[in-house]
């Protein structure tokens, strides 16, 4: 009997082990995994994007099983209402947010694209500030200029985003653009 | 009292010579034998304008003093009085000074037509409500004086005056618009070729809707039994597309939106996004945030985006076909079926049975993982 109860005793130990062990290296596991489903937000204006910033973007992403949203900024005319459709301006955005997307998903990046209305560039992104979340935003300092975002939207962006702004030097291959 | 026969010649710019044929045809209508006078007529110094109304009767204007500058308008009372078989009257957009009988004269014409008289009239492309805001992003440029799309819809015939852009800008460069100091200003902004190119087609769509809506509007059978069977059988008579795709409230729809907006704008047709929404379940969370999604990227694009709350797919959008119109279906890629699932028809052959004959179904691929419609 002590015989038996010894070895159910030794079963029991070990069963117990094991799971300690298992069970540590699942935690382990779970801890490298991101706590919540992360959001990357590219935001460009016109017909092309830096693929330096796409390509940062598309890393980052990747690395962090994050989704990438990328948004495109459309001026409204002040003449025109804020919320008016915007062909022209649609006309633009859909094939670059098909191009971008056509690059994420051969990376297996899911993508989540926003197109974002305001009075300039700043503003549209302003208000994409207050109904998205994401915990990244990617911007090429090689996009400043008259139709990108300017030094002060990038001062203003690192101020206003409640995220991690990647902002990114201009590099050699700044040339290299994504165009639809 | 039978009201007035009302024409209207549209043109997507001035220049194109919607006065002059307005003109002719009075001169055609008068070698008929009937009476017709010039209620109004607007030349803006063309010569070519000012030759082709001589010899048709003018009823003369009235001065009014507005803003301290006197100007001449069209005498609506006179006008009346004198009731000829038909009226010429120039500019129908034009806004009246105060202290006349309407606002616009677009209400003079109303008076017009309701006292029997025949009415020809003009109009551009830009001045129309709906299209004001697409022009002027078109464009840049934004006209003040606009008319409700009504107005259009009142014609008994809306002739387009279709002049292609080259065309126009010649006749801009020779001096046929606009006296010599103004042109180079004219060409550098307004009269810009793909200006030009993107309002003629604005007008071109214009007119193929108004044919087609009168179309509708004339084939109505007799108005028995529900509303689906008239709206089914008013259908196939329809000479232009509509395109409805089936969304759901998750990022892959975005690109099933993209490519419909694309055929949307290839066949020049309204589109409408339908998401079939399972009865009972609230829109909150992520759901929430993608349908806010959803319906900022329709209104960037001008769709028009319907929720329809039920629990048979194939119903509802059988149902909402029949309701809009639609002559062309977009719908996702299926989810992989499982169980007894693979007994059921798959959904696009669904969807064919369902709704009207000549309603076409096309199936966007997902670019991704496999993520389906149903």
């Amino acid at each position: 009997v002590i015989e038996h109860f010894l070895v159910g005793l030794a079963l029991l130990l070990g069963l117990f082990g094991g799971y300690l062990i298992a069970s540590t290296r699942w935690r382990g596991k779970r801890s490298e995994r991101p706590q919540q489903v992360h959001q990357i937000l590219l935001p460009f204006t016109g017909t092309e994007i830096s693929r330096r910033a796409l390509d940062a973007a598309l890393r980052l992403a990747k690395a962090e099983h994050a989704t990438l949203m990328p948004a495109y900024l459309a001026a409204v005319p002040k003449q025109l209402p804020l919320e008016c459709a915007i062909p022209a301006e649609a006309a633009k955005a859909m094939p670059m947010l098909e191009a971008i997307e056509q690059r994420a998903t051969g990376q297996g990046v899911p993508v989540d694209a926003r197109v974002e209305r305001g009075r300039s560039y700043r503003h549209a992104l302003s208000r994409l500030l207050e109904h998205e979340s994401f915990d990244r935003v990617v911007v090429s300092a090689t996009s400043t200029g008259a139709a990108g975002f300017s030094g002060d939207d990038l001062v203003w962006l690192l101020d206003k985003a409640p995220a991690e702004v990647l902002i990114l030097r201009p590099g050699p291959e700044d040339h290299r653009v994504l165009t639809a | 009292m039978d009201r007035g026969h009302y024409k209207i010649f549209l043109g997507m710019a001035a220049g194109v010579g919607k006065t002059y044929r307005m003109l002719q045809e009075g001169h055609a209508e008068v070698a008929a034998g009937r009476d017709v006078a010039i209620g109004y007529l607007e030349p803006h110094k063309r010569q070519e304008t000012s030759d082709q109304a001589r010899g048709l009767e003018v009823v003369s204007r009235r001065k009014v003093t507005y803003r301290e500058v006197e100007v001449e308008e069209m005498d609506l009372p006179v006008l009346l009085a004198r009731r000829p078989d038909l009226a010429l009257i120039d500019e129908l957009a034009h806004s009246n000074p105060p202290g006349l009988e309407h606002e616009k004269r677009f209400e003079d014409i109303a008076d017009v037509l309701a006292a029997g008289i025949d009415v020809f009239s003009t109009v551009n492309v830009q001045h129309l409500e709906s299209l004001n805001d697409r022009v002027a992003e078109l464009t840049g440029v934004r006209v003040r004086e606009t008319v409700p799309d009504s107005v259009l819809g009142t014609a008994d015939e809306v002739v387009l005056i279709d002049l292609t852009p080259e065309a126009l800008v010649a006749r801009l460069r020779a001096g046929k618009v606009y006296p010599g100091e103004n042109i180079e200003a004219a060409l550098n902004n307004f009269f810009r070729i793909e200006n030009l190119a993107a309002l003629r087609e604005v007008s071109l769509r214009q007119v193929a809707e108004d044919v087609e809506s009168k179309r509708l509007t004339l084939h109505v059978p007799e108005p028995l039994g529900t509303r689906e069977e008239r709206v089914a059988a008013e259908v196939p008579q329809a000479v232009g597309e509509r395109l409805l795709a089936l969304v759901r409230p998750t990022p892959s729809s975005q690109r099933l939106v993209r490519r419909a907006w694309r055929s949307a704008q290839r066949l020049g047709t309204d589109l409408d996004l339908l998401w079939v929404k399972p009865p009972g379940k609230p829109i909150e969370g992520d759901v929430e945030r993608q349908v806010t999604a959803l319906r900022q990227l329709a209104s960037v694009l001008g769709a028009t985006l319907l929720i329809e709350e039920h629990d048979d797919l194939v119903a509802a959008v059988a149902r909402v076909v029949r309701e809009r119109g639609s002559t062309y279906l977009m719908v996702g890629e299926s989810l992989p079926r499982k169980g007894l699932g693979r007994l059921r028809e798959p959904l696009p052959q669904r969807l064919m049975k369902a709704t009207p004959a000549g309603v076409d179904v096309r199936i966007v691929a997902h670019r991704g993982g496999r993520e389906g419609s149903e």
